[in-house]
């Protein structure tokens, strides 16, 4: 500690271990703490259900069907949900998605992605959304008349510093009608 | 500074950093703003280095006694001893 150089070397080194280990302290204490937001789907119209005649991926030798809707959704995050999220500090933003999942002979699992969105903040983490579906629901075969669906609602939590969690919320019994329009 | 001083700079350097990393992480969560530790923080850390870089006289309270010039001349410096060395002979 005989110089200034030396001096200052040594302090802004430490300060940045510190600054570390607190920025690790932080994300050790969102562990402590598990939400659970609830939320609320309508599918109010289906409008589009249509069959596109460039089929692919089931390897039937007859024209594929691949289907389009447009669907109105009414999502309400009912009082604490998400703002709850936001009341641990350690918060930078929360990315939402609404996922359909449905079954077919083929895949035991289909995920089809309809509609996703960030929450930048606090203040507009308590929202309903009526909209209409941003990504199209293909289903990759024919599989899709009268079929039974879950809306699954995803969100990823993404911390200032530290680890990224992930969960969701199942929503099921929705249904898609048994003809096109 | 002296030895004395450089001991004290660097406890209370080591010391200031961790007690305002301590009261910025508390304050912080207590308050819920990530922001506000890290300004305390910093704060903190500018404070320190105010307190423990420059070279203030209250590190320097056990000066080091440095030999006097008029003591140099009446002790003079050793030289040192010049040995000569005999070639080897070979045959």
């Amino acid at each position: 500690m005989h110089s200034f150089g030396y001096r200052a070397n040594a302090l802004l080194t430490f300060s940045v271990t510190i600054l570390a280990v607190m920025c690790a302290m932080a994300s050790f204490s969102d562990n402590l703490n598990s939400p659970s937001p609830t939320a609320e789907v309508k599918v109010l119209s289906i409008n589009w259900f249509q069959r596109q005649p460039n089929g692919n991926d089931e390897g039937q030798r007859d024209v594929e069907y691949i289907f389009k809707f447009a669907v109105h959704v009414y999502m309400e995050h009912k009082t604490g949900c998400f703002q709850w999220f936001f009341s641990l500090w350690d918060r930078d933003l929360v990315f939402v998605f609404l996922a359909a999942e449905y079954a077919t002979p083929m895949n035991s699992l289909n995920q089809v992605s309809l509609w996703d969105g960030i929450i930048p903040s606090k203040e507009q983490a308590k929202f309903w959304v009526h909209t209409t579906n941003k990504y199209r629901f293909i289903d990759q075969g024919n599989n899709l008349r009268g079929k039974e669906y879950n809306l699954t609602l995803h969100w990823h939590v993404m911390p200032k510093t530290g680890k990224m969690f992930a969960d969701k919320i199942v929503m099921t019994g929705y249904r898609l009608p048994d003809e096109y329009r | 500074m002296d030895w004395q001083g450089q001991k004290l700079a660097e406890q209370l350097m080591q010391t200031m950093l961790v007690a305002f990393a301590l009261v910025a992480f508390l304050i912080g969560y207590w308050i819920g703003s990530f922001q506000m530790m890290l300004l305390i923080y910093a704060g903190g850390v500018v404070l320190t280095t105010l307190v423990t870089v420059p070279n203030w006289p209250f590190f320097n309270r056990h000066p080091l006694k440095w030999l006097d010039p008029s003591e140099v001349d009446r002790h003079p410096r050793p030289q040192p001893v010049k040995s000569k060395k005999k070639p080897i002979k070979q045959k």
